[in-house]
């Protein structure tokens, strides 16, 4: 027991990869046994980090369940892992998507364990990714999680997987590149990779001295190379609007589970990366450049919205909801690049402090409504083998509980007060309203298309006389009832009481301006 | 009763309806008796709950107004939401600031719940028999099924039971995020039942009324709606960051708002006022957002009084008065705030009168007299008549709740008549096929004839005389201090009143008087108990309440009459305005106006012209079957300006629908995404895969020399753009991966052996 009290956070990364590996070793063709085996083993972590989120102190206020081991002496990287009340919100969220995803993908017939062996190597990515208190172990971790997905699109994928796969690999990659270098660079700058430790050393390195390693090459200047190279590798990820066009391709193609994995976590990366990375690593590039950031947030509401709202494919058009969603973090993200460390006083602190709790919650709220609107996309996909809203149409009258889910899910996403989505796009809103006016008041035609493509999908579904091909489509199944349902309960919870997990992001965040 | 418990009980007022909602939709929605018997339950809780409440609050004010005058809120309790601040690290959970929930009462709150609550729990009774309950149950689930039972009877008092929730939840709540949330969930119900009949579509004859499917009529609705909620959301949030707090009584105390006008002057407090008003300009269906409240008439008739009648239309009218302070700062820091809010009232009170004429479906001229009359409160309180909108807000809540459910019920009865004779063509809410329901439907034309006059004001006896009344007082008495805004609203109320009453007189006539011009008509029949009891009631309330805001010195007598609504109402904010008139805020305090007599005759005049004239034009002798309306040649192409709603539906789907529909489709994700982003990033993809061959080539000529350098560079070319049109991806990824790795590992080494400072040293050495 001591061991697992000691070291929880690294048995909860390293557990799903551990459980890849034990598929491994059962034969390909028990299907059901693989399957039941992946589910049940992607439950430990849900459960390790449920009593983690009992045993958190909010009254520390360092990282948590920290974990340290050499690594890499020679060059300064060290394993070194802990969480805080904005990763602890994503390890939930991670920890619940996976299993949830593997539920979904019980259908899945063709080479089931390597399906579940990604998944759950994918987990590992993810959980570890949000805990890496070093350089360059976030930055393996972040490459880890990119292999997997590019597999499960590249497989078991759609008709048209090899272009979106290969484009989501190329995408990233470039972003990563630049994310490698700047790193490297940052370590032999400062020989250290610790993140906690390079926020003091790396940060307060005087802009105009020349570096000792590079030679004529000053601080000022690498700090505005590598910034650039963050920021296009964690706007990539999110995606913020131009770099987004990967993310609708990648969609369509993905499996359900791909997507709800893809959407409900992998989008959220970027979003950390810049919180956790970005802006305190840079804190005065992100002040002179927060107001891009913010017009970069703005154009990813509106474009997203009007983009969503102009397709006919239903997976599409929720893809591109991602776009619009993703853009309340990405304002919120602005607010925290303006705040951060210029000692404010007063109201922009308070702005700040709301406008990011607001971004780690858009998240969080974003994760769970998309991964349930991809999987409704799936259920009604596997009955009518079309994704044509053209060709659907009164639906609701075969399939009346399915209609009251998939209206109760698309409502989550359209941010209906009462579930969880107004409660983060409310609060990013109000924290953004004093700094970026203009930018704020432009998103909200964005706010405003994402009611019209949420319609246009529940009216092209449901609404209608319906037609004769669609009379005695199945019912929705069990389990495909239990993976909803979850999801459900989650976005009422959060957008009726969300201060069960708010309490936990607004105290490290506001220790973050405040002190 | 203690405080405590006054504050249990107002937490409980939306708690019943909410309740019966999860239990209809989890558990009972297969059983239909009890799902309306739950629905029921909530809402009678409610309304015990809620009058209880309003009867505390406004004994207090005649035992002791002194104490309420000086704290109006009577009742106030509030919990934390949100955490929006820091947390004092050793106390955990114990954070500084929150954004609060809450519940308050004062005297606007009470005589709100009594309207609403009485309303609901009217219309709860009435969907029971509109919806055929005992009957056999129809097997069409998403259109109406006449004569029979709805299939989806449950999930009617469902969304209703929801609705009351949203409803009652704006009602109590003590700050402007509740508000928000129960006016949204309100407008989620609204579209939910506008939409009940998903299914429904309409297959029209030229000479039909227009119709649009209950489907779009849903979209339409939400759409229109949430152009002002967007924009509304930006002024709640520019409310909570200037007086730093959502709470009404904190926010809008007279110090509170001395601070804000101090801090962002009083021009922005303006543009506040305006953002917010945005919000009740959509959902209280002003011009030029009032395009979606007609077509909302598609939904269920029950849906239609509670929703777009009683309740969520006051809604937006409702927060008007609740920031109501905020808004007269704004008015009195800048006359254009007071021309757009009384220009926006008075212009859409007149414009959807004159719609109304028009109109042949029964509803229909209810839709528009509805807009007509919100944009009377609206106009009023753009020139500062807080109590005189208030009352219009009640009195108009109940008369046209009965309006409207009594039209449901000649609806019911027509359609009754259509089954009878086997008729499925002749729209059964077309008013040129009525005539001589009175004899048929005594019960409906009685309470529809009480309603009407009422709308009309017809003088000293029916509730709408006495707020009518007072807005006009009100804004004769401005006008003589030399306000034009108040002469222009007075000028076109007094012409939307006299129209107001043109089209009832006309509306009467056309449904009840003459003789039957159709078989539907003729086969008529009075509709069940269920549905006459609440028009009984509501008949009853849409009379007496005006009794309770006749003026003070009416007709010039003293002692008789006591305006008890001004009394309770006027509390709620009349410290906060006398304080801000001693600051120079506002120019006027809540004040008792002196009685005069010229703005009685003017509504005397337009009341009973109005009406007799309707009844002259229309009911001096029964209107043959198939007649020409008498109005349309008078009016010559007004009346087709008219009765094609001004043409507002067309203008917007010109100039907004269709550019929107092709930015979305066209610019944002083909053009802009497809053409341009994506087609940098392949020629990007093309120049790298380019400069790849070249080496490869490069290679080949060095090794071979061959001499057929030129035809097969041209071959290859041609085949390395049929490559990348088709694309073989598995080569694409192996390729990149490769150089990205190749490429990230000589980055690396480039920095780590200090490969860089040799090349920078050596760029140096050539610049």
């Amino acid at each position: 027991m001591d061991l697992l009290q000691e070291h929880i956070l690294t048995i909860t990364i390293f557990f799903p990869l551990l459980a890849a590996f034990v598929l491994m070793l059962l034969p390909g063709e028990s299907k059901t046994a693989i399957r039941r085996l992946a589910l049940l083993l992607s439950l430990v972590p849900l459960i390790l980090v449920l009593v983690m989120w009992l045993n958190y102190d909010r009254a520390a206020a360092d990282m948590q369940f920290q974990d340290f081991a050499s690594w890499f002496p020679a060059i300064g990287s060290n394993y070194h892992v802990g969480v805080d009340g904005i990763s602890l919100p994503l390890f939930l969220l991670t920890t619940i998507l996976t299993p949830l995803s593997i539920l979904a993908s019980f259908k899945i017939e063709e080479r089931v364990k390597l399906f579940m062996m990604l998944f759950l190597i994918m987990e590992t990515a993810m959980l570890g990714l949000f805990a890496s208190l070093d350089l360059l172990i976030f930055f393996i971790f972040w490459e880890i999680g990119l292999v997997p997905m590019y597999f499960i699109i590249r497989l078991w994928g759609g008709a048209d997987r090899n272009y979106a796969s290969f484009k989501f690999f190329v995408y990233t990659m470039a972003g990563s590149l630049g994310l490698l270098l700047s790193i490297q660079i940052i370590g032999v700058v400062t020989g250290t990779f610790n993140i906690p430790e390079l926020m003091d050393v790396w940060v307060n390195l005087p802009n105009d001295i020349l570096l000792p390693v590079i030679g004529t090459v000053s601080v000022g200047w690498v700090k505005g190379i590598a910034f650039i190279a963050f920021f296009i590798a964690f706007a990539i990820k999110i995606p913020i609007w131009p770099f987004h066009t990967w993310l609708p391709d990648a969609h369509t193609q993905a499996p359900t589970a791909g997507s709800m994995i893809l959407a409900g976590v992998l989008l959220k990366l970027g979003a950390y990366g810049f919180i956790r990375l970005v802006i305190p690593l840079f804190p005065e590039q992100a002040y002179t450049t927060a107001f891009i950031l913010a017009w970069l947030g703005m154009l990813s509401i509106v474009m997203g919205g009007y983009a969503a709202f102009g397709q006919w494919d239903f997976k599409r058009l929720v893809a591109y909801s991602s776009v619009n969603h993703m853009g309340f973090v990405v304002l919120g993200i602005a607010v925290m690049a303006y705040a951060y460390g210029q000692n404010f006083v007063g109201s922009v602190t308070e702005d700040a402090i709301l406008a990011t709790n607001g971004a780690v919650f858009q998240m969080v709220n974003h994760g769970l409504s998309a991964a349930g609107m991809f999987f409704l996309v799936g259920v009604i996909y596997e009955r009518t083998h079309t994704r044509d809203l053209k060709k659907y149409g009164g639906i609701w009258s075969v399939l009346p509980i399915y209609g009251m889910i998939l209206i109760f899910t698309s409502m989550a996403s359209l941010g209906l007060p009462g579930l969880n989505g107004f409660v983060s796009e409310f609060m990013v809103t109000a924290g953004t309203w004093n700094i970026f006016t203009v930018q704020l008041a432009l998103s909200m035609l964005g706010l405003l298309m994402t009611g019209a493509y949420i319609l246009k999908g529940i009216g092209a579904t449901l609404h209608g006389p319906t037609k004769p091909e669609w009379l005695g489509l199945p019912k929705m199944t069990l389990r495909e009832h239990a993976v909803i349902w979850h999801l459900m309960a989650l976005m009422l919870s959060l957008g009726v009481w969300p201060q069960w997990i708010l309490v936990f992001i607004n105290d490290t965040v506001s220790r973050i301006f405040i002190g | 009763m203690s405080q405590e418990i006054l504050q249990t009980l107002t937490w409980l007022i939306p708690a019943g309806p909410l309740l019966a909602f999860f239990l209809i939709a989890l558990f009972t929605h297969r059983n239909r008796t009890l799902s309306w018997m739950i629905a029921w339950t909530g809402v009678i809780a409610a309304l015990i709950l809620g009058w209880t409440v309003a009867g505390y609050t406004s004994t207090q004010f005649f035992e002791e107004p002194e104490k309420v005058l000086e704290h109006p809120v009577q009742i106030a309790s509030s919990i934390d939401w949100i955490p929006v601040g820091p947390c004092i690290v050793e106390d955990a959970g114990n954070c500084e600031s929150w954004i609060d929930a809450g519940v308050a009462v004062d005297g606007l709150t009470s005589v709100t719940l009594i309207m609403v609550t009485f309303t609901v729990f009217m219309i709860f009774v009435y969907s029971v028999g509109y919806h055929n309950y005992g009957k056999p149950r129809g097997t069409h689930p998403g259109v109406p099924n006449h004569g029979k039972e709805d299939p989806i009877f449950s999930r009617f008092f469902a969304y209703m039971s929801l609705f009351a929730f949203g409803m009652l939840l704006l009602v109590t709540s003590d700050n402007l995020l509740f508000l928000f949330i129960g006016w949204e969930i309100m407008g989620f119900c609204s579209y939910s039942l506008i939409g009940f009949w998903y299914a429904r579509e309409y297959h029209l004859g030229p000479d039909d009324i227009p119709h649009i499917p209950p489907y779009l009529a849903a979209k339409k609705a939400f759409m229109v709606t949430r152009i002002a909620d967007v924009v509304m959301l930006l002024g709640i949030v520019f409310f909570y960051r200037t007086f730093g707090t959502l709470n009404f009584s904190e926010a809008l105390s007279a110090h509170s708002l001395e601070a804000g006008v101090a801090q962002i002057g009083v021009a922005a407090i303006g543009i506040m006022a305006l953002l917010l008003f945005t919000g009740t300009v959509g959902k209280s269906a002003q011009w030029p957002l009032h395009v979606w409240l007609p077509d909302a008439m598609e939904g269920p008739t029950p849906v239609s009084a509670v929703i777009h009648a009683a309740a969520m239309v006051s809604a937006g009218i409702y927060m008007l008065l609740r920031i109501f302070p905020l808004i007269a700062v704004a008015i009195e820091g800048n006359p254009g705030v007071g021309w757009i809010i009384g220009g926006i009232g008075a212009f859409t009170a007149l414009m959807a009168a004159t719609i109304a004429i028009a109109q042949n479906d029964v509803k229909g001229v209810l839709a528009y007299s509805t807009i007509s009359q919100l944009g009377f409160m609206v106009a009023t309180i753009g020139i500062g008549g807080y109590i005189a909108a208030a009352f219009h807000l009640i009195t108009h809540g109940f008369f046209k709740a009965l309006l409207f459910l009594a039209s449901g019920s000649v609806i019911h009865g027509m359609e009754h008549g259509a089954m009878h004779v086997h008729d499925h063509h002749t729209d059964p809410q077309d008013m040129r096929y009525m005539g001589g329901l009175r004899k048929k439907m005594p019960i409906t034309f009685w309470t529809f004839l009480i309603g009407g006059l009422a709308l009309a004001g017809f003088p000293f006896v029916t509730a709408g005389f006495w707020s009518k009344d007072e807005m006009f007082a009100e804004a004769f008495t401005l006008m003589q201090e030399g306000n034009l805004t108040a002469l222009f609203v007075l000028v076109m109320l007094v012409l939307a009143a006299f129209l107001t009453a043109f089209y009832t007189g006309r509306q009467i006539t056309m449904t009840f008087l003459g003789k039957p011009r159709s078989q539907l008509a003729e086969h008529a029949h009075e509709s069940n108990k269920f549905m006459t009891i609440p028009l009984v009631l509501l008949a009853v309330f849409a009379v007496s309440v005006g009794w309770s805001g006749i003026t003070d010195n009416f007709m010039g007598t003293s002692g008789i009459f006591r305006n008890y609504f001004h009394g309770l109402v006027g509390s709620t904010i009349e410290e906060t305005m006398l304080e801000l008139k001693g600051a120079g805020l506002v120019a006027h305090a809540i004040e008792t106006l002196p009685w005069r007599w010229e703005p009685l005759i003017m509504s005397l005049i337009v009341a009973l012209g109005g009406l007799f004239l309707g009844w002259w034009i229309y009911g001096r002798k029964p209107l043959p079957v198939g007649f020409a309306d008498p109005i349309k040649r008078p009016l010559g192409p007004l009346y087709n300006f008219f009765q094609n709603k001004w043409y507002w539906d067309e203008l917007y789907h010109t100039v907004f629908y269709r550019p929107t529909i092709w930015t979305s489709e066209q610019l944002v994700p083909v053009f802009i995404d497809k053409g341009i982003i994506d087609g940098i990033l392949h020629l990007i993809a093309r120049v790298t895969y380019a400069i790849g061959h070249y080496f490869k080539r490069f290679e080949e000529i060095v090794i071979s020399g061959g001499v057929d350098w030129l035809k097969d560079k041209t071959l290859i070319f041609a085949n390395w753009t049929r490559q990348l049109q088709t694309g073989n991806a598995q080569e694409y990824v192996a390729v990149s991966s490769l150089i990205a790795v190749v490429f990230a590992f000589s980055i690396v080494l480039l920095i780590n052996y200090g490969w860089l400072e040799k090349i920078q040293l050596w760029f140096q050495q050539i610049f």
